[in-house]
């Protein structure tokens, strides 16, 4: 039952991690003392914020050398250095800022704010953000709660479409009163996608199928499941329309905004936040998640423990499922109000890249959801003012986490001292 | 050939796994390197070997330096080796792991496999070492594995063989073969380096027998040296390993098993059948060597192997319970491999502590865990159990063996039991932690609880049980008082009767004592006072093995 | 001291489950073909046509389409009931999955086409399956060559797309069709070099890795498209390989089409499903590479070096995964565009998986996948009742009972997926 060469792994996905911010037990170093050993040592943060950096460093060499105007002033560079190098700066620092002004903050609004413009202008940026990063939450808790169960959840995006297409059928095919529908839709997204991912659980927990090939074979399943319903009148179609496109759901079943003069926040955020703490309070302060993380970090002392290992991917491969399916649901009753047949988009790798860079810990699946929906929001507007195409986002989001799933390269980049620590450096393989 | 080691040492970190140890062997000659687990036979041959670079000294082979920086070198040194976990690949056949590496091919590089069969019968027939060269390895029993792995290293026209501890899985007459074996490799003018912390074999076989202390080599004897001196070279100090015990008084039966079949992991019947009984305040030692179906006994009682038969706890039918109600029901489990089934090695000391009752009260209200109550458990188990470590939240994985074995302990005996099953209990663990483990062990049995003891260390089973039963291919061969001699038990490991086997006469009472040492100092004559160490899995006291 | 023993496995013996699910399904696959099929059929003839353009006339074949699932579908019960009452030696076992299956499409062809006025072009059909399959193949192929050794590739998506890009490229901007097919090659190499390169060196989990590296793959060549191709459509011209005819045994009729008629990457395909079979099993590199893959120790402690086996395949497996990539491109459609591998690579995986890890093997399920889709196709041109999205997904529900065990239990290379580390 084991598949590792040393008495111990590395670590298991982010099995058990330490509780973040806890001082050894011991003395308590100053705060000069902590920050340095900080960086020298490692730890995940800086690890994590280096990584971004280099990526973004890579990221701006990308945007400044796919540029016409750069690479024609770079093939006559010896003529005119200075100009090569500002040229190519400054594409890169256009594409960036356009990044950050869609996302966080754009200086515009707030001057125009000062001349009577609107102040909730000014918030736009970053509730474009949080509505990005909903669906990233609870994608990435889908594919980090599998993980620190043992498993691979490749299928987030399978998983998304079922609970999409029952909180879409849900939305437009029945008639429910206000709050009422939205909750109504929103459970039934958690069990499309539940059902789902309870089958990927049930078939490794009888057969032994590996989670990795079932949950991929499912996601293709799932999306010519929904083009197929998608053109299918009597199904999902919109009547009328010859396109694969559903009817928009009801007004009542729409994810609204709440609060009072701006900011605004969008619900679908709080709940996707809500799913987080569910999520954190299930793996740290549950029977249900302490069995969970014991099969994740060793299945065979947890049989020995008398836990049951198949029923338990089971399970952890329903609530999985459960939460991509909620961000399916969140998707279609916040942003979209309808689904088409390429809905999904790739909710379900960003999820996985959401997981990863979060280690696996519902803290840290939030900030770095946060992170990449400021790359998503930032990237539409980076898209629409510079021309860099947005695909780029992709290739940041891929960088960040390739370089925090490899701390011995970012130490050596960065000369920081080698150390043991939690990180993603699992070996598992078919055979698990 | 020659071969001479020269002030060869070797650090890891702050440990000094090797101190300027000198080692000359003849050739034609029998060398035994005798040391408890961690004294750094090991860390030796892997220099020897070329898995790793010594940090001073030197390798001479008939007097001229050289250099071995991978294993590579070690064969073109014309020095081979048959390692403890066997390297050979399971899914090939006998002639494509002996020839790895060094395979016949005909033009582009196509395995010649017929040549390759045929050299593998040649050596296999000149050394008397039967094998089939297409047999696939894994099917293969240990016994023959080894030989695989030695006729690998004969291929290679080793001068220098190097056994590490071969005969750790060998039944007696295993390890009788293959003394043969090496007597004739020894005839054809190869020498063997022979590691083992076994007295008798070393006395047995070998020509000259080095002893290995903390990483220096403390004296050369001849075969003739008794054991207490050469015990008394191993560990430095005489030490005590038998627990004071008193008589054991049985009560009623607590686990009754009846026709107990357990299907293995190759098709065939790991347990065949067996029965037997075990009383509160008894404790029933299974002595066999490993291999004979101990495992999936263990694993069948708890519910973590199908079986079919019948297991009665108390009055009680739990045959086909799940391991959770067993655990549940009052049985506790220590199993053999403590790191891949006893604990969860990234999870802090107080989590390993309530592993299998988590989610009962008081450690939890219905889905929610109670962590105060966990923690409050903790902190009064770890100065209980004497766990040394540096918090309760500290990754088990950090704990020494000995400590780990205790985590284990505390959460079984911490809970209300009615039999305890602990296979291999003392495996890897220090002189201290060890009379640890038996203290309390003895303590639960005089509490009345019924205790089933799995051990492949015969000393271990004569030190605690009260009755022996004997395990060898999946039957019970006998159950005996712990006052039987080592002679019969070896027979009965071995699958004989009580009648002895003329054709052992020759080797004499030495065969039959594979895995046992030097409990006692001789065979017959019983010293209990004797103050001699067992050389099994002791190391100092509060020093582990490296690993 | 350990022995060596299997592993245990969690499935059922080989022996009367296996058999009655088997013979199960055999039986249903024949009810099928009697209820549905046969029953459901229009009445006519179902036409099978044989002839591709240009080479010799081959008969139509017209057949009773009832009746012939009638005949079918009692043929397919008789195996069943006999499978479940002997149990034959392996090959029967395998030829009789082939003889069923068989049936059943021969069944469903006639169902479909039952007094169509279009014939079937069985030859036609047969041409594209081989077509679809060469990315399936190589990428199967690219697979096992990383896996035979120890490391998982799950980046095969990733390498079609990036090889697919290049080869498109490349191709367009130098004039060189030859030149693509290597760009490509090359471009799944560099892609394999820096998975070996995070897998053996930083110990990165594999399976995350390889997706991470789609990902990536996926971001760049899109954003690469957006940026460069869209605004230069000159980099983007679109030339293919033209097909080439092999000589007499181009012209055997049926035969001839199917397997010698098609652009060099079909002829490419069949020289590396030689190569990486023979290489694997019946060579000394091949000995020593599943070793490496399997218990990479022993292999060091012979002499072998684990490291550089596992850099060596895994780039190579690249290579050949990047000239699956090239085919989508400049042996296909020409063009690049975004996202073009739509999951084949992951297919690519499943096929190797269900292959057991061996070229052979890979090959019989990619075939069969692109069988699957080459008849959706075909399908889907002719008016049938069955969705053409609930064909699709036809092969990824084979793939995953094949996975679940339908097949029997599959064993990876024992140390796939685990770094080696020296001590």
């Amino acid at each position: 039952m084991s598949e590792k060469q040393g008495a111990w792994p590395a670590s298991p996905p982010a099995g058990g991690a330490p509780p973040p911010g806890e001082p050894p037990a011991g003395q308590a170093p100053s705060f000069g003392q902590a920050l340095i050993s900080a960086i020298l040592d490692g730890n995940p943060v800086v690890v994590t914020i280096l990584a971004i950096i280099a990526a973004v460093v890579l990221g701006g060499l990308l945007i400044a050398f796919s540029d016409p105007v750069v690479l024609h002033l770079w093939s006559t560079f010896f003529s005119n250095p200075g100009a090569a190098i500002s040229a190519a700066w400054d594409a890169a620092a256009a594409a960036y800022s356009a990044l950050i002004e869609g996302s966080i903050l754009n200086p515009h609004t707030v001057a125009a704010a000062f001349h009577g413009g609107s102040v909730g202008a000014i918030f736009y940026p970053l509730s474009q953000t949080c509505s990005d990063a909903t669906p990233l939450i609870l994608t990435g808790l889908s594919v980090a709660l599998a993980f620190r169960a043992g498993l691979f959840n490749i299928g987030a995006a399978g998983q998304w479409v079922g609970g999409a297409i029952v909180a879409t059928y849900l939305g437009f095919g029945v008639s429910l009163p206000p709050v009422i529908h939205v909750i109504v839709c929103l459970i039934g997204g958690f069990i499309g996608g539940a059902v789902i991912g309870w089958l990927v659980g049930e078939l490794k927990a009888r057969t032994g199928a590996h989670e990795v090939i079932v949950t991929i074979m499912l996601n293709y399943i799932m999306y010519n499941l929904l083009s197929f319903l998608l053109g299918t009148p009597t199904a999902l179609q919109q009547p009328g329309q010859s396109n694969l496109i559903s009817p928009p759901i009801e007004g009542n079943a729409a994810l609204p905004h709440v609060g009072g003069p701006p900011p605004q926040v969008d619900v679908g955020f709080l709940v996707a936040l809500a799913a987080a703490f569910a999520t954190w309070w299930l793996l740290t302060r549950s029977t249900i998640g302490f069995r969970f993380r014991t099969v994740g970090a060793n299945a065979g002392a947890a049989r020995s423990a008398g836990m049951n290992v198949e029923r338990t991917w089971a399970d952890a491969m329903l609530v999985a499922g459960g939460l991509a399916g909620l961000a399916g649901a969140a998707v279609i009753l916040g942003p979209l109000h309808q689904i088409t047949f390429n809905s999904y988009g790739t909710y379900g790798f960003d999820g996985i890249t959401v997981a990863l860079l979060g280690r696996g810990t519902p803290l840290g699946v939030v900030l770095a959801a946060l992170l990449f929906g400021a790359l998503h929001a930032g990237g539409t507007n980076m898209e629409a003012a510079t021309q860099v195409p947005s695909d780029v986002v992709q290739v940041l989001q891929g960088l960040i986490v390739l370089f925090v799933a490899a701390p011995p390269l970012i130490k050596v980049m960065f000369r920081l001292r080698r150390t043991g620590g939690a990180d993603l450096t699992v070996s598992k393989g078919w055979n698990a | 050939m020659k071969l001479e080691l020269a002030g060869i040492t070797k650090r890891f970190g702050s440990l000094v796994a090797n101190d300027h140890i000198d080692l000359t062997v003849e050739p034609g000659e029998i060398r035994a390197l005798l040391g408890e687990n961690g004294a750094g036979k090991s860390t030796l041959m892997n220099i020897l070997y070329g898995l790793t670079q010594p940090d001073e000294g030197e390798i001479r082979v008939d007097g001229k330096p050289i250099s071995i920086r991978s294993p590579k070198d070690a064969i073109a040194a014309k020095i081979g080796m048959v390692h403890q976990h066997f390297m050979l690949v399971p899914v090939f056949t006998v002639a494509e792991n002996v020839t790895l590496g060094q395979e016949p091919t005909r033009r582009f590089g196509l395995l010649d496999r017929r040549r390759a069969r045929s050299e593998v019968r040649d050596l296999s027939q000149q050394f008397g070492l039967d094998v089939d060269p297409d047999a696939v390895v894994e099917e293969l029993p240990v016994g023959i594995q080894q030989r695989v792995e030695i006729i690998k290293a004969l291929m290679r026209e080793a001068s220098v063989l190097i056994l590490d501890e071969p005969t750790a899985v060998l039944t007696p007459s295993e390890s009788e073969d293959l003394f043969r074996i090496m007597r004739d490799l020894r005839a054809d003018g190869r020498s063997i380096v022979f590691i083992s912390h076994k007295l008798k074999e070393v006395q047995a076989i070998a020509d000259r027998i080095t002893v290995i202390r903390q990483g220096k080599v403390v004296g050369e004897r001849g075969p003739e040296c008794t054991d207490a001196e050469l015990a008394a070279l191993m560990v430095g100090r005489n030490v005590q390993l038998r627990v004071s015990k008193d008589e054991a008084s049985p009560g009623d039966v607590r686990l009754a098993v009846r026709d107990l079949i357990v299907p293995g992991d190759t098709g065939r019947s790991a347990v065949e059948g067996i029965s037997f009984e075990v009383r509160a305040g008894e404790i029933l030692g299974v002595a066999g060597v490993q291999g004979n179906g101990q495992t999936e006994l263990c694993e069948a009682l708890m519910g973590l192997r199908p079986s079919s038969g019948t297991v009665i706890l108390g009055d009680h039918d739990i045959s086909a319970e799940t391991p959770h109600a067993r655990l549940q029901a009052g049985i506790g489990y220590i199993p053999e491999d403590r790191q891949e089934d006893g604990l969860v090695g990234e999870f802090p000391v107080a989590d390993n502590l309530i592993l299998d009752v988590y989610d009962q009260p008081p450690f939890a209200r219905g889905i929610a865990l109670d962590l105060d109550q966990i923690r409050a458990t903790a902190t009064a188990r770890v100065p209980e159990f004497d766990i040394r470590t540096a918090s309760i939240a500290a990754r088990v994985a950090s704990l020494s063996g000995g400590n780990q074995q205790k985590v284990i302990l505390a959460r079984e005996i911490g809970r209300e039991l009615r039999v305890l099953l602990a296979s291999q209990p003392t495996r890897g663990l220090d002189v201290g932690s060890i009379e640890f483990v038996h203290r309390r062990i003895v303590e639960q049995r005089d509490r009345g609880l019924a205790v089933i003891l799995v051990s492949s260390e015969l000393d271990e089973i004569y030190a605690l049980a009260d009755r022996i039963a004997v395990m060898y291919e999946g039957k019970i061969t006998g159950f005996r008082p712990p006052t039987v001699s080592i002679e019969e038990l070896g027979l009965l490991m071995t699958g004989g009767s009580t009648d002895t086997d003329d054709g052992d006469a020759a080797a004499g009472p030495v065969a039959q004592a594979g895995p046992l040492d030097a409990v006692g100092g001789t065979t017959g004559a019983e010293d209990p006072g004797s103050p001699v160490a067992e050389a099994g899995d002791t190391g100092q006291p509060g020093q582990e093995e490296p690993s | 001291m350990t022995a060596l023993v299997a592993p245990p496995s969690l499935a059922l013996p080989v022996s009367s489950t296996r058999r009655y699910i088997a013979a199960g399904s055999f039986i249903l696959f024949g009810l099928i073909d009697i209820l549905l099929f046969g029953l459901f059929a229009k009445p006519g003839d179902a036409t099978f046509v044989f002839t591709a353009g240009g080479t010799a006339h081959v008969p139509e074949l017209p057949l009773p389409a009832s009746t012939v699932c009638y005949v079918l579908g009692a043929a397919s019960i008789l195996i069943g009931v006999a499978r479940a009452v002997a149990d034959p030696g392996k090959v029967w076992r395998r030829v009789s999955i082939g003889v069923v299956l068989v049936f059943f499409v021969i069944s469903l062809l006639c169902w479909a086409y039952a007094g169509s006025a279009i014939p079937l072009n069985v030859v036609n059909l047969l041409q594209s399956t081989m077509n679809l399959s060469i990315p399936l193949v190589l990428g199967a192929l690219a697979g096992c060559m990383c896996e035979r050794s120890g490391v998982i590739n799950i980046a095969i998506e990733g390498q079609l797309l990036l090889g697919a890009f290049s080869a498109a490229v490349v191709a367009s901007a130098v004039g060189g069709l030859w030149l693509g097919l290597i760009a490509g090659s090359l471009a799944g190499g560099v892609l394999g070099l820096v998975l070996a390169w995070f897998a053996i060196a930083y110990l990165v989990d594999q399976i995350i890795l390889g997706v991470v590296l789609n990902v990536l793959a996926s971001g760049l060549t899109g954003y690469l498209n957006d940026r460069v191709l869209v605004p230069h459509p000159d980099l983007n011209t679109g030339n293919t390989f033209g097909a080439i005819k092999i000589p007499i045994l181009g012209d055997i009729p049926i035969i001839g089409p199917i397997f010698f008629d098609s652009t060099i990457f079909l002829y490419i395909m069949y020289a590396l499903i030689i190569l990486v079979q023979v290489g694997l099993f019946r060579t000394r590199w091949g000995l020593r590479v599943r070793a490496v893959g399997e218990h990479p120790t022993a292999a060091a402690t012979v002499g072998i070096r684990v490291l550089a086996t596992r850099y060596r395949n895994v780039i190579m497996g690249g290579l050949i995964a990047g000239i699956g990539g090239a085919y989508l491109t400049v042996g296909s459609v020409g063009t690049f565009s975004k996202d073009m591998s739509s999951g084949l690579g992951y297919i690519a995986l499943a096929a190797m998986i269900f292959g057991r890890w061996t070229p052979l093997g890979a090959t019989a399920a990619a075939l069969l996948f692109g069988f699957a889709n080459s008849l959706q196709s075909t399908l889907s041109t002719i008016n049938v009742p069955i969705p053409s999205y609930i064909l699709l997904m036809a092969p990824y529900v084979a793939t995953i009972i094949a996975v679940a065990g339908l097949v029997g239990r599959v064993r990876a290379p024992a140390a796939d997926g685990q770094p080696y580390v020296r001590s």
